[in-house]
């Protein structure tokens, strides 16, 4: 059983959110990925208005309304307009069929302004993805480090966080989170470096490690080869597939009725 | 299945799984690779160039002869790098040589690498440019490397026409027109580090099954990626072989 927690539907041809969604599944199917995870709509904008998070948001809606037997969604928003995105929560997870947030790069995961977000996303067990990277090259200005994800867990104990792309460089990013027993690392996103898993699974349990492509952006298959390559065993192999993700999600998936 | 991009260790800024020669056989044999084509990340960082390419030979011999294919490193801004193509082909019966332009501090519009490409091509040695080894914004923050124009890659290709040129981890340039006239001319392309859902395909639909090899950046990278970006695009047939070795089979001239 494969899940895949990090796709979107943007970048690959397609003038429609179900077209995007056709084309994306296309190849999920070759790889035999069962579920995905969507989020975000197109283009990609470091910081949304309200009306702009709104637009993606509907996107992913449309991508569900026909693919909601294949895929999850996520609602994107953006701490720089808390009031908002509170309500938008409400819209498209409260009242909606969305099962998780995700958080990019508008502002650090450390700031305060991601307390009220983290609550209203626990209160209902939706899942929280925040994106992450440590760039030798320099961060964006609100681009959160693993250490950023840290920090925030650290005021939230006991609500599951997802550390997006184990920081990118996950050497660094790994040991930031190690300490967190709640906090998750995703392994998408940065190229199959030999040793990721691995070290993942040695620092912070197999239980805490979660696949995911970044898709269509990246490939399947170069995401894929960091679990299905690497010295682990089988039945850490398939926690991180897609047993951990489904874990995770089963008290929101049981709360909206969705049957998996 | 060739695979035509492997390298021996060790990576300065940490180990890789199966990173001794012994090792990485065994690991491709289980895996149904029949031969790679293997450089040495010594190659990249060492100065003394001539005796990284001996212990490469020589480490080539004793783990795998026969299944691994030494590539030396020739670095064309350093002196006396004739002398290293020339032992590399003459005292090492090596079939070609790979070069680290980013890494050896040099462009593809410098003369010296025009030189090069002439030389290698008139000793009929494969010559593989390495355009990247890591994701820049994960280089160690003391060890920057800065990254390669591909720019000038079709002019220099033009000027030594008949060069068997191979570009190892290409990531996303050169695209477009000067990806078709580079294929056309001759260029070939591996798998290891391009990225996207279908990306092999969609790199085959520019440049053709002829050009594409199979290489895996192992023991760096997976070697499961390569494998698995010919599941995602569905190659198969004439085109799947190709890649995993007819292609490799041809540029050593073995058939
Ligand atoms: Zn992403």
């Amino acid at each position: 059983m494969i899940w895949d927690l990090h796709n979107h539907i943007n970048g690959l041809p397609g003038s429609t959110p179900d077209e995007h969604m056709e084309n994306l599944l296309r190849f999920a199917d070759r790889m035999g990925i069962e579920r995905i995870c969507v989020f975000m709509g197109y283009p990609f904008i470091n910081e949304p208005t309200p009306e702009q998070l709104r637009t993606q948001n509907d996107q992913v809606l449309q991508a569900l309304a026909h693919w909601s037997h294949r895929a999850f969604g996520f609602v994107y928003l953006s701490p720089q307009h808390l009031e908002f995105s509170l309500k938008e929560f409400d819209r498209c997870v409260r009242n909606g069929p969305m099962v998780g947030v995700k958080l990019w790069v508008a502002k650090r995961a450390s700031a305060p302004e991601l307390d009220p977000i983290v609550e209203a996303a626990a209160s209902m067990n939706a899942v929280i993805f925040q994106h992450t990277w440590h760039k030798t090259t320099g961060n964006l200005r609100g681009e959160s480090e693993p250490a950023d994800v840290a920090t925030l867990a650290g005021r939230h104990p006991g609500v599951p966080i997802i550390c997006g792309h184990s920081g990118g460089e996950w050497e660094t990013g790994i040991r930031a989170i190690r300490h967190l027993p709640d906090v998750y690392a995703d392994v998408a996103g940065g190229d199959p470096t030999n040793g990721f898993v691995e070290m993942a699974v040695r620092e912070l349990g197999a239980h805490r490690v979660l696949y995911g492509s970044d898709s269509p952006g990246r490939s399947y298959a170069s995401q894929l080869a960091k679990v299905m390559g690497a010295d682990i065993s089988e039945a850490d192999r398939k926690l991180i597939l897609g047993e951990n993700l489904k874990r995770m999600m089963m008290p929101i998936l049981r709360r909206k009725g969705i049957r998996v | 299945m060739i695979d035509v991009n492997v390298s021996l260790g060790p990576w300065p800024f940490r180990r890789f799984p199966g990173d001794t020669p012994s090792d990485l056989v065994a690991r491709l044999r289980r895996r149904g690779v029949t031969q790679a084509w293997a450089g040495s990340f010594e190659g990249v960082f060492h100065r003394d160039t001539s005796a990284a390419n001996a212990r490469l030979a020589k480490a080539c011999e004793t783990a795998g002869s026969g299944f691994l294919l030494p590539f030396g490193s020739v670095n064309p801004a350093a002196p006396g790098w004739r002398e290293d193509l020339r032992r590399c082909h003459e005292t090492h019966h090596m079939p070609g040589i790979r070069l680290h332009p980013n890494y050896h501090g040099y462009k593809l519009s410098d003369a010296a690498f025009a030189d090069l490409l002439r030389e290698a091509r008139d000793r009929k040695l494969i010559v593989q440019v390495a355009l990247n080894m890591e994701d820049e914004r994960s280089h160690h923050p003391l060890m920057r490397i800065p990254a390669l124009d591909p720019a000038p890659l079709p002019e220099a290709v033009a000027a030594a026409s008949g060069v068997k040129l191979v570009v190892l981890n290409r990531m996303r340039a050169p695209a477009g027109e000067a990806l078709e006239g580079l294929a056309r001319a001759g260029v070939h392309f591996d798998l290891a580090m391009i990225e996207g859902a279908g990306c092999a395909g969609s790199l085959m639909s520019i440049i053709t099954s002829r050009r594409l090899l199979f290489g895996s950046h192992a023991p760096f990278q997976y070697f499961e990626a390569a494998v698995l970006k010919l599941k995602e695009s569905a190659i198969t047939g004439k085109d799947e072989e190709n890649i995993l070795s007819g292609n490799a089979r041809r540029l050593l001239g073995a058939e």
